[in-house]
């Protein structure tokens, strides 16, 4: 078998996710045996040009940065967005709803006007190019970095959640949320983390994005029953950037 | 004699950096460290969100020194609205804290600078040349790791940090486990000394006199509170005075934001610690310090890799005595409890690289209106750049090669973690 080769990336974030993969430990090995590693800047000093499987971490937010995406996008057969910062723009794309120009005065201050400071608007990965596959979370789960990683391998299509996180914290009976009346973002958020944190006694943020189709209705009649505004709730999705175009 | 050294994006450390060098006819025209990492502006984002979402989003600045950045805002928060904090809260934080130092530490050592010092490109091909020494740092940073597991409820971004407690906190079961697990990990951290006190004769021979800066506190090597010390002062400078200590400042050549205070430059992280502080180090942490001889290598910048591993020993052995008094006092089930009120407030921790600096305004809603962030590797930039100007002139003779392979090193050393960046500027490259 032809290992294929891979090669890891990264733009704007804060390389948690790559940590993870770091963090799998002699299990990385296992994979590394599977595949030709080939550009991994983090980890490793050797580069390519040439590989079969790009994967991507960080949001993309500078003219210069999308064009290397959409160079890496040319060079890969199969390109993966890496985490919350490449699958939806993660909590970069805060930034968007502030006056691009007032962001950089109040971080850098009179020297904002410097060439070479320019940002544009937050970007995930698929908006500037075509994404085939999705790791989601901040940060990502090791195991499901390895279930995808496998399949590609084997060339099957890695099986990803598409129920809300709700569904796992009822199979861990965990006591809900709301009854200890937080703002919970379960209801509507994509499974696959196994309710981590609900299980460690706090409220779901929402880092593995919406499902692809949420009871919305369903989650209204939660924040009815108790006595929670939506308002409340779209704040909280702010956190990790469901909700921002929409707010525009 | 021309010489050209073009690293565009230093690998093998957190975030983008790159080093110029430029020599004609013998002359150096030019050595610059170059920071081109996209910047996210933080400060910026953070204003308008609730205190309750605050650490959630600041966590995020680092993914690997993100439990460092979640206490120093939950601290900040906690100053500004008068949040009372009890003793076990205080030492399960810290216990925690302790093992994001260990981690960071053990990934740097292990899987970032060994490969120098091994002579490899990365830790990949040392599996098969010295599996030993992957095998001890895998065992010693997966032992990091499940500590960070359980007192955060995983490895990075924590879960369990709140203002004014825990949202869980470990079973005392779990930490007598925890125990266990510490003192399992004694003989790997010695044998891997063993293996480092062999290889410290190939770090580069290089002195130059620096004012170091850590936290510091009357009794102990301190992480987690304290004042600010310098090793150019005799007296501390509170927290609250951060910002007259970084000084930040645009450099005309430079890439990033730097800082100073008393000199041109200072340096953070575990050399400055070590410093500033090694009187309070405990006995297994002495004798690596002195296996090292770290006393009369204080100013080699290279040695900052080695002071972490005294710190991981150092670390270890406290965190034994502080599992003790926790299992000692019993572990009791409290509550968070916060009234959102307008105030402002500082937090400081020392991350693993250096000491690290929040502080936030909040309206009486609790929502952030302000935020100013000092982060280590930022302090640090300016500091490497002048050891990079002393340094060069002492090897140009060497070939490319070899003044490329000094200069990575002298970065990696520092440990950068470029991704904190919330001051980064960035610059075009020739």
């Amino acid at each position: 078998m032809n290992k294929p080769k891979v090669a890891i990336f990264d733009f704007a974030g804060c390389e948690g996710c790559q940590l993870q993969i770091v963090n799998m430990e002699e299990e990385i090995l296992d994979l590394i045996s599977i595949v030709r590693l080939v550009e991994w800047r983090e980890g490793m000093s050797e580069q390519s040009e040439e590989y079969d499987v790009a994967i991507i971490e960080g949001s993309i937010t500078r003219p210069q940065d999308e064009e290397k995406v959409r160079q890496i996008r040319e060079r890969a057969k199969t390109l993966v967005a890496l985490g919350a910062c490449a699958t939806d723009g993660g909590v970069n794309k805060i930034k968007n709803r502030f006056d691009l120009q007032e962001v950089k005065q109040l971080v850098y201050g009179a020297d904002s006007a410097l060439p070479h400071l320019d940002s544009a608007p937050t970007k995930a990965v698929d908006e500037v190019v075509q994404v085939d596959y999705k790791i989601y979370g901040c940060p990502i789960d090791r195991r499901e970095f390895a279930h995808v990683v496998r399949s590609l391998v084997m060339g099957k299509r890695p099986e990803i959640p598409n129920y809300p996180v709700c569904v796992e914290c009822k199979r861990k009976e965990n006591v809900c949320r709301y009854e200890y009346h937080e703002i919970c973002l379960g209801p509507i958020t994509r499974a696959g983390c196994d309710a981590r944190c609900p299980s460690f006694g706090t409220w779901c943020f929402g880092c593995r994005g919406s499902v692809d189709e949420p009871n919305v209705q369903a989650a209204r009649e939660v924040m009815e029953r108790y006595g929670k505004k939506v308002e409340d709730l779209e704040d909280r999705m702010l956190l990790f950037s469901n909700k921002q175009e929409a707010r525009g | 004699m021309n010489k050209k050294v073009d690293v565009h994006h230093v690998t093998r450390i957190e975030g983008h950096g790159n080093i110029l060098v430029n020599v004609q006819s013998g002359v150096i025209e030019q050595v610059e460290w170059q920071v081109p990492e996209a910047p996210r502006f933080f400060e910026a984002m953070v204003r308008g969100r609730s205190w309750a979402d605050l650490q959630t989003i600041v966590s995020r600045i680092c993914g690997i020194c993100s439990i460092s950045h979640s206490l120093a805002c939950i601290k900040g928060i906690e100053s500004a609205m008068r949040i009372p904090v009890s003793e076990q809260t205080d030492k399960l934080r810290l216990l925690a804290h302790y093992s994001e130092q260990v981690q960071s530490h053990v990934l740097h050592v292990g899987y970032l600078v060994a490969p120098d010092m091994l002579g490899a490109k990365s830790v990949i091909p040392l599996v098969q040349t010295h599996f030993d020494v992957v095998k001890t740092v895998i065992q010693l940073h997966r032992m990091a790791n499940s500590w960070s597991d359980l007192l955060t409820g995983r490895t990075t971004h924590p879960i369990t940090f709140k203002p004014g407690g825990f949202s869980k906190i470990p079973s005392e079961t779990e930490l007598r486990g925890l125990r266990a697990m510490l003192s399992e990990a004694v003989p790997d951290l010695t044998s891997l000394v063993d293996v480092l006190v062999s290889l410290a004769g190939l770090l580069p021979d290089f002195e130059r006199e620096t004012e170091y800066v850590a936290l510091v506190q009357p009794d102990r090597y301190t992480f987690y509170e304290g004042s600010i010390g310098s090793t150019d002062m005799a007296e501390a400078t509170p927290l609250t005075e951060f910002e007259s200590v970084v000084n930040e400042y645009v450099s005309p050549q430079s890439t990033a934001k730097w800082a100073r205070w008393h000199r041109d430059s200072y340096a953070v992280g575990a050399l400055a610690r070590y410093n500033l502080n090694s009187a309070y180090l405990k006995p297994l942490a002495k004798d690596i310090a002195r296996m090292f001889d770290l006393e009369t290598r204080r100013h080699n910048p290279y040695f900052n890799t080695l002071a972490q591993v005294v710190e991981c020993a150092h670390i270890v052995e406290s965190a034994l005595e502080l599992i003790d008094e926790l299992l000692t006092a019993g572990l009791r089930q409290e509550i968070p409890q916060v009234e959102p009120q307008a105030g402002e407030g500082v937090g400081c921790v020392e991350a693993p690289r250096g000491i690290l600096f929040h502080r936030y305004v909040f309206d009486d809603q609790g929502r952030c209106t302000s935020a100013n962030m000092s982060i280590p590797t930022n302090q640090n930039h300016g500091n490497i750049q002048r050891d990079m100007e002393a340094l060069l002139p002492q090897i140009v003779d060497r070939s490319e090669e070899e003044i490329r392979l000094w200069l990575e090193m002298l970065v990696r050393a520092y440990d950068p973690c470029i991704s904190c960046s919330t001051h980064y500027l960035h610059v075009k490259f020739v």
